[in-house]
């Protein structure tokens, strides 16, 4: 399968196959103008199958979603057909922003205008909570 | 300048401190009389509290502070749906330090990054109340003179019971500690409360639903309330509100030297007769808890 390379844009590869359309979503792709491939179950020898997302524009991509929704991506930066920088994403120590708290008693469901914070409590299990009210993100 | 929001906020040290503090209050209590001269505590209480926002206003008034605030939210602005962020950055241009008590989890965090002075958590709905937990350690060390080594019985709604949480997450940190938790299934110690504090660390537990079995391995005995206001659902609280009363007969059992406690107000979880019981601490747990407050006012107001 071919898909055109890009000039200047991003590549955000390594994606844990089956993650791509979570990432999409919560990035908001839908809402570019600019070109968007999603490449679904792309062999790799380092991960069996893995998503690709490559993005024809130089946006600015919140690096702790691709963490928070598959650790381990790398994001390589496009600048006149050439990668400028390779980044490697590990799980996000905090989340802003990105997720919502679950619990009906959380100051967060009433508050107006305040960020959503969760802290990443159990790195091994992924676990995130709740900076205001120690509930697990689901 | 520094709030306190958790009890995990402070150091081991900085509790040792503040009991030092506390100790030294109720030893020489004319020293700390004008400690607080023309401070003022604000106590934002959004959910009635009589016992803790007493105490807290008890505790500055015998610093030589004063006090403001209101007592429940309906009294507020809250009522004509001001949000926490907006009361705060108004409360903190009058007062030099806030108690503040919510119904929201998380509230008194919100407030202490929307203003400058110190905020104390009284209390977010089920999730923390530090400074119970402050008056809970302040009575054990006065009791029993000691952390290290107790068997700690915690009795009662361990699931809501936000002092609870508090109290093992304090005591998790002094050596040689174990935890007996007694609850009825419904109401046992969330996941995450568990996984921090005891598994984490290690901490010997056992967890049971019947009081009976436990009793006479316990230095501690921490009663909790059942709370109505904790329930979605009126036929659940009903079913359970009975399911752990301390009576004389049951405490015939118990050490001699047991410390119940009880962060109060008590419903019928312990018997009256036991009141006159010379293990009953609860009360004086009550009186403890101004001088612990006392001694925090102090420490976040960096007053000397």
């Amino acid at each position: 399968m071919n898909i055109d390379s890009i000039k200047n844009g991003i590549v955000i590869d390594h994606i844990q196959a089956g993650k791509a359309m979570q990432i999409y979503s919560m990035l908001n792709l839908d809402e570019l103008d600019c070109s968007v491939a999603i490449i679904k179950n792309a062999p790799s020898h380092q991960m069996g199958r893995k998503d690709i997302i490559k993005i024809d524009s130089n946006i600015d991509v919140n690096m702790d979603v691709l963490g928070f929704v598959s650790p381990n991506i790398t994001v390589n930066i496009i600048r006149d057909d050439e990668i400028i920088e390779k980044r490697h994403i590990e799980l996000p120590e905090k989340l802003v922003d990105i997720l919502k708290c679950k619990n009906p008693r959380c100051i967060t469901t009433t508050e107006q205008g305040i960020q959503h914070i969760f802290r990443l409590s159990d790195p091994e299990n992924k676990v995130y909570r709740c900076i205001y009210c120690d509930t697990k993100a689901e | 300048m520094r709030s306190l929001i958790d009890i995990m906020d402070l150091s081991p040290a900085e509790i040792d401190e503040l009991i030092a503090t506390a100790q030294d209050i109720m030893a020489h209590p004319e020293k700390y009389r004008e400690k607080c001269k023309y401070k003022k505590l604000a106590t934002l209480f959004f959910e009635p509290s009589t016992r803790t926002r007493l105490s807290f206003e008890a505790a500055m008034l015998e610093l030589g502070g004063s006090v403001l605030g209101f007592s429940e939210a309906a009294s507020s602005s809250a009522a004509k749906g001001e949000s926490v962020s907006d009361t705060v950055a108004v409360v903190g241009g009058y007062a030099d330090i806030i108690a503040m008590r919510h119904p929201k989890e998380g509230a008194p965090l919100v407030a202490s990054m929307k203003t400058d002075v110190p905020v104390i958590n009284a209390g977010d709905g089920g999730h923390n109340h530090p400074t119970q937990t402050l008056t809970d350690l302040l009575t054990i060390k006065c009791e029993k003179g000691h952390f290290d080594g107790l068997t700690v019985g915690l009795c009662g709604d361990l699931k809501f019971g936000r002092t609870v949480h508090s109290l093992i997450a304090a005591m998790s940190r002094y050596p040689n500690v174990n935890f007996v938790l007694i609850s009825p299934t419904e109401l046992k110690v969330p996941s995450y409360v568990k996984d921090a504090y005891i598994k984490k660390t290690n901490i010997p537990y056992e967890q049971t639903t019947s009081l009976d079995s436990v009793i006479d391995k316990l230095d501690i005995l921490y009663m909790t309330r059942v709370q109505r206001e904790r329930f979605f659902n009126e036929e659940d609280y009903l079913r359970l509100k009975d399911s752990y009363i301390l009576t004389l007969d049951k405490l015939k059992n118990a050490k001699s030297d047991l410390c119940i406690l009880h962060p109060l107000p008590r419903v019928n979880e312990i018997a009256v007769a036991v009141d006159d019981d010379p293990r009953a601490c609860y009360f004086k747990q009550a009186k403890y808890g101004k001088f612990i407050r006392m001694a925090l006012i102090m420490k976040l107001l960096e007053v000397e």
